[in-house]
């Protein structure tokens, strides 16, 4: 007798659920990018600057110091203490750097951490759309089911309390938030935020506030909806200091949430990644302690080229929604005839300009492009120059 | 304002005021009017350019002097100063903490150019007591602008 060997398929052995994550939209563009010479980008999602060089000196004099081993898992105690006052210091918020902030690896982990933490199958988050990438699929791996909230440019991307009560149901356990936001730019002021807080706190449910670029606002001060009242222990604020400080290779980010909500995290974080990079922590803690001159100097800086490139978008007959954080704009192609991928390979191929499609941040930003002002002006100046030949020839 | 528009042109001195007036989110008209009040309050004295002498093959010597000398009644150390930089030879005299009291550099065609400067004008002055003269070998950064800069963009060309 002799026995059947079924044939080995690698296939055949990856999860499911990983299955039903569909792979990064724009894998092709990419490609055709990296493949195409004399690019100009503006499909960069960091900042142009090199980290501040007391950041950078202070990591090297770490090293020969010898400081190579794990932290706690939580991250160094001076750095969560100096989190914990950068926190009170620009945004008011309190937390207990003993036991209310974790450090992690990039505000990325952060995200997957706190859908690891609080969501169990069949929760369902609702995520406003368009946005980063990795909601989604963090909350499906967690066992979550994301809900598409699809905001436009006539109420300026940003969610509102209709939308939330429209799609909360008894499943719904989080929202996520992440203004200024990836790839609009758009922000949300005090009024807005108590809008969506009282339905949050009427329902019962837990906000993910994704402030990455919390920073990187043009007008006024960065709000996060932690500092309003009651919300504090049910948000979980995750940030980081690669796009305030321009430090993104680092990977250093961090958590600031309700204790019982950190205990939770530092056992996810605990056996997945122990700790984040001490040498990157070392130098995150001198970046809170002596560069937020240098934030300064950048957030004035992507301000100056954010109206530049906004008024040459608009001049040149796309679109463009004022964007008032992070350093994205996030123009209307519409009116071109193209779809949003047409529009950015052609670009790319005619006029050797690299911008991302709109619908690689959800289907409700089919239309649109997203351009990065992380450029010098020299270079978006020149970009714009291309684009609107480009354009011109469309409308 | 005034500080903004400084910043920019500190940084670039050929930008258009045009640029500018977008830049900051203001008229065009706004931004003449303001340079026009600098210029004239001689707060900008002088749009120029940082050069790299060397690289274009132009040699020459420069020299930190460091002047010790007796101030003055009544002018302090203006009075020397201003004897000092009237020189052509002279780039710049600062007045400094510490033990010495000018720090001016000086520019020639050699070594020996600027050395005899050094003897013959400055160290004769009367009221200058002692000079120690510097010669530069390298300039690394001038003007908050680093000569050979290596740092460049190594991000990758598309990130979300």
């Amino acid at each position: 007798m002799s026995m059947v060997i079924e044939q080995f398929m690698p296939e055949k052995f990856i999860s499911p659920t990983l299955k039903t994550i569909p792979p990064s939209g724009i894998r092709k563009f990419f490609d055709l990018v990296s493949q195409t010479k004399d690019v100009i980008s503006l499909g960069i999602g960091e900042p142009d600057f090199v980290s501040p060089w007391h950041a950078r000196e202070a990591c090297v004099y770490s090293l020969e110091k010898g400081y190579t081993m794990y932290t706690s898992n939580l991250g160094l105690p001076e750095l969560r203490t100096a989190i914990a006052k950068y926190l009170a210091e620009r945004f008011g918020l309190e937390y207990d750097p003993k036991d209310e902030i974790i450090v992690t690896v990039g505000a990325s982990e952060a995200v997957d951490m706190a859908f690891r933490t609080v969501i169990s199958q069949g929760d369902e988050v609702l995520i406003p759309e368009p946005c980063y990438v990795s909601y989604n699929p963090c909350a499906i791996l967690a066992g979550g089911v994301p809900i598409s909230l699809e905001t436009n440019q006539e109420t300026g991307f940003k969610v509102t309390p209709e939308m939330l009560e429209k799609s909360i149901t008894p499943k719904t356990k989080a929202v996520v938030l992440s203004y200024p936001n990836n790839p609009t730019g758009a922000i949300l002021n005090r009024e807005e935020l108590e809008d969506l807080a009282r339905v949050i706190i009427k329902h019962n449910l837990l906000v993910i506030s994704d402030e990455i670029y919390g920073e990187l606002t043009y007008e006024g001060n960065h709000l996060s909806i932690a500092s309003l009242p009651g919300m504090q222990e049910r948000t979980i604020l995750i940030s980081g200091v690669s796009k305030a400080f321009a430090m993104t290779g680092w990977r250093i980010g961090y958590v600031a949430a309700h204790r019982d909500f950190i205990a939770g995290m530092v056992k996810v974080h605990q056996y997945t990644l122990l700790c984040a990079p001490v040498m990157g922590q070392k130098a995150a803690l001198e970046a809170f302690s002596s560069c937020y001159g240098e934030v300064l100097n950048m957030v004035e800086e992507y301000d100056q080229r954010r109206r530049i490139i906004t008024k040459r978008l608009n001049d040149m007959g796309l679109d463009c929604f004022e964007p008032k954080g992070a350093f994205y704009v996030f123009p209307s192609i519409q009116n071109t005839g193209l779809s949003s991928e047409e529009f950015a390979s052609r670009l790319l191929q005619e006029s050797k300009v690299a911008v991302v499609p709109g619908n690689a941040f959800g289907s409700c930003g089919e239309g649109f492009i997203r351009c990065s002002y992380a450029a010098s002006l020299k270079q978006i100046n020149e970009a714009m120059n291309r684009m609107e030949c480009f354009v011109a020839k469309r409308l | 304002m005034r500080t903004k528009i400084l910043k920019i042109l500190a940084n670039d001195s050929r930008i258009s005021l045009d640029q500018i007036a977008i830049m900051l989110g203001t008229s065009l008209e706004e931004v003449k009017r303001i340079v026009k009040e600098l210029e004239e309050e001689k707060i900008i004295l002088k749009y120029t350019t940082v050069i790299n002498w060397e690289k274009a093959g132009i040699e020459s010597t420069k020299a930190i002097i460091h002047v010790k000398v007796t101030p003055q009644r009544e002018v302090g150390f203006d009075a020397v100063a201003e004897r000092i930089y009237r020189f052509p030879e002279v780039q710049s005299v600062t007045l400094m903490s510490g033990d010495d009291d000018l720090s001016v550099t000086i520019e020639g065609k050699s070594m020996k150019e600027v050395a005899m400067f050094v003897a013959k004008k400055l160290a004769t002055l009367e009221n200058v007591q002692s000079t120690k003269t510097h010669f530069v070998l390298k300039r690394y950064k001038v003007a908050g602008t680093i000569f050979d800069e290596t740092e460049e963009d190594r991000r990758q060309m598309i990130s979300l």
